[in-house]
């Protein structure tokens, strides 16, 4: 920025830097190692190298359904959040209604509020509604938590995308749902898929609701992780928690670096 | 070619609005489904909620759920925790943060990209891997004790985790990111020229920064710490894992409530004063920043 300070001033800065970067990263690496240790404890470096921790989790039934509930959830969650927050998205950006201020705001606001009151209240509610340990339950709570990111991030996405071109098509006889599919969608792909990737990591890391609306069969992979580290803490979770950062990281890294862009909402 | 009326114009015209008025319903409508599923989702359980605070425990309308909240001392000292532990966070996360910040705008963009993924990565994770790391790496025995000691720093094992000081090691961790990317792109807004032409004025960098720089990110700044604040209030999983019992937050209490008391009266009392205080504090830093960038 300004010339006269030399990179060798700020050493103190970079060292700070570095050290909260390590701070950040490091946590979250360890458990790959972990993952493939050989011990039953928590002994870090690991004393031996195995795959018991993997043979575990892949033949116990209580995680594999676990996972497999998890994984269900987050694909309903998924598709039902990207196209509800996109259309609306839309609709918010080309619309010129009033009330546009307001709905967004509405849209955004269940980032605001603390998880624990929607976790507590959606118990009392499903409670009665008979959509407690349902798959159904889980979806729709999950999408109400997704769909601010969808709307940020594809509200991001329209506003770098040019409407003229849309009107273009209208104008040589595509009819808006025509033009939208043919025009705008292919060049708003990647908010598309941000927004689909967050929604699908959002639902399947949610704990706090999922720890309160779940249980028994219907149990989510956060629950049982939740259950298993309150109660003893069972180094099978190193291999679930590896599996999870591998299945939550690597997608959204592959698509920062393809897009190349620094952003994020 | 005939002429074209005023009746005929005005025709057109009404047309066009309603075409208009017709585009601007459909439009309206795409919002319609997220609305639907975020308003009722949204809105029954929090109703749900203020209903069943009101409910005594002979099932008659009552505030003694509210009155307990106040008079009882192991409430009182609940609500101190909680405080306590978002301050400190809140402080900590500053302290770290906004250097980290700052040294995003001036890195080249090569590297700031680099440092921007470092910064992600944990926000990508799951809440419970990290936590899990955390238990793993404070224990007793675990690699910062023993580092500490292999250093010469330590005689015996220091306790870093469940208690304090794991609670807040694990909130810093997760709350950070949440700081760092507003403040980021809030610092990149400012103009690099302002600060060239305080260095041009003879000011030194560090008077430069803290004259031209800090007060330019004061309002972002708040807005963050108010926010990061906010959330540490509702924190649920990361004191349930890492305090050991010993740290009760809030969140806790509710959960404790719900098994606790026959009726949900309780617990959901307790959560209508933590929607409350969300809902206080941040309308108090919307406020603020409000005012901090009136008439700029």
């Amino acid at each position: 920025m300004e010339p006269h300070v030399s990179h060798k001033n700020r050493l103190w800065l970079y060292t700070l830097t570095g050290l909260v970067l390590v701070f950040l990263v490091l946590p979250t690496l360890i458990v790959l190692p972990m993952s493939f240790s050989s011990a039953n404890s928590l002994a870090f470096p690991p004393p031996g190298w195995s795959l018991r921790w993997y043979e575990n989790f892949f033949g116990q039934a209580k995680w594999l359904e676990a996972a497999w509930v998890s994984l269900r959830v987050a694909f309903g969650t998924t598709i039902l959040a990207t196209v509800a927050g996109t259309a609306a998205a839309y609709g918010l950006h080309v619309g010129t209604f009033s009330l546009r201020g307001t709905i967004y705001s509405v849209l955004v606001a269940p980032l605001a509020i603390p998880a624990i009151l929607l976790a507590i209240g959606m118990f009392f509610v499903y409670a009665s509604a008979g959509l407690l340990n349902t798959l159904t339950g889980l979806v729709i709570a999950h999408t109400l938590v997704a769909i601010p990111f969808v709307i940020i991030t594809m509200t991001a996405g329209f506003k770098t995308y040019d409407l003229s071109q849309e009107m273009v098509a209208r104008s040589l006889g595509a009819n808006r749902l025509y033009a939208f599919f043919t025009v705008t969608l292919p060049q708003v792909k990647f908010p598309v898929i941000s927004s689909a990737l967050l929604a699908f990591i959002v639902s399947f890391d949610e704990v706090v609701i999922s720890v309160f609306i779940s249980s028994g069969q219907q149990s989510t992979l956060t629950k049982v992780m939740f259950q298993t580290l309150r109660d003893d803490v069972d180094p099978t979770i190193a291999a679930v928690s590896a599996l999870m950062l591998v299945l939550a990281t690597v997608p959204p890294l592959a698509l920062q670096l393809l897009t190349g862009s620094g952003e994020k909402s | 070619m005939a002429a074209v009326t005023a009746s005929q114009l005005a025709d057109n015209e009404r047309a066009l609005a309603a075409d208009e008025r017709r585009e601007s319903r459909q439009l309206f409508q795409l919002a319609i489904p997220a609305l639907v599923i975020v308003t009722i989702l949204m809105v029954a359980p929090i109703g749900w909620l203020f209903s069943l605070s009101f409910v005594g425990e002979d099932g008659g309308l009552s505030v003694e759920n509210f009155t307990r909240i106040v008079t009882d001392g192991a409430y009182v000292s609940i609500f101190a925790n909680t405080f306590q532990v978002a301050l400190l966070v809140t402080l900590v996360c500053v302290l770290l943060g906004y250097p980290v910040a700052y040294v995003l705008t001036i890195l080249p963009d090569r590297w700031s990209r680099l440092v921007m993924l470092a910064v992600l990565v944990p926000f990508w994770t799951s809440l419970l891997v990290r936590t899990y790391a955390w238990l793993v790496l404070l224990q007793r025995r675990g690699i910062v004790n023993t580092g500490l000691d292999a250093l010469g720093l330590i005689d015996r094992p220091l306790p870093l985790v469940h208690n304090m000081t794991g609670v807040v090691i694990g909130m810093v961790h997760i709350m950070l990111p949440f700081l760092i990317m507003p403040l980021f792109s809030s610092m990149k807004a400012i103009d690099g020229n302002l600060m060239r032409a305080a260095a041009n004025l003879g000011s030194s960098p560090s008077h430069a920064f803290f004259r031209v720089f800090l007060p330019l990110s004061v309002p972002r700044l708040i807005a963050g710490t108010m926010m990061v604040f906010v959330m540490c209030l509702g924190f649920y999983i990361t004191p349930a894992l890492l305090g050991g019992g010993k740290v009760q937050m809030i969140a806790q209490r509710i959960e404790a409530s719900l098994s606790l008391y026959p009726t949900w009266g309780p617990a959901s009392a307790l959560a209508v004063v933590l929607l409350a205080l969300t809902g206080g504090f941040l309308l108090l830093s919307f406020a603020i920043v409000r005012r901090l960038t009136a008439g700029r």
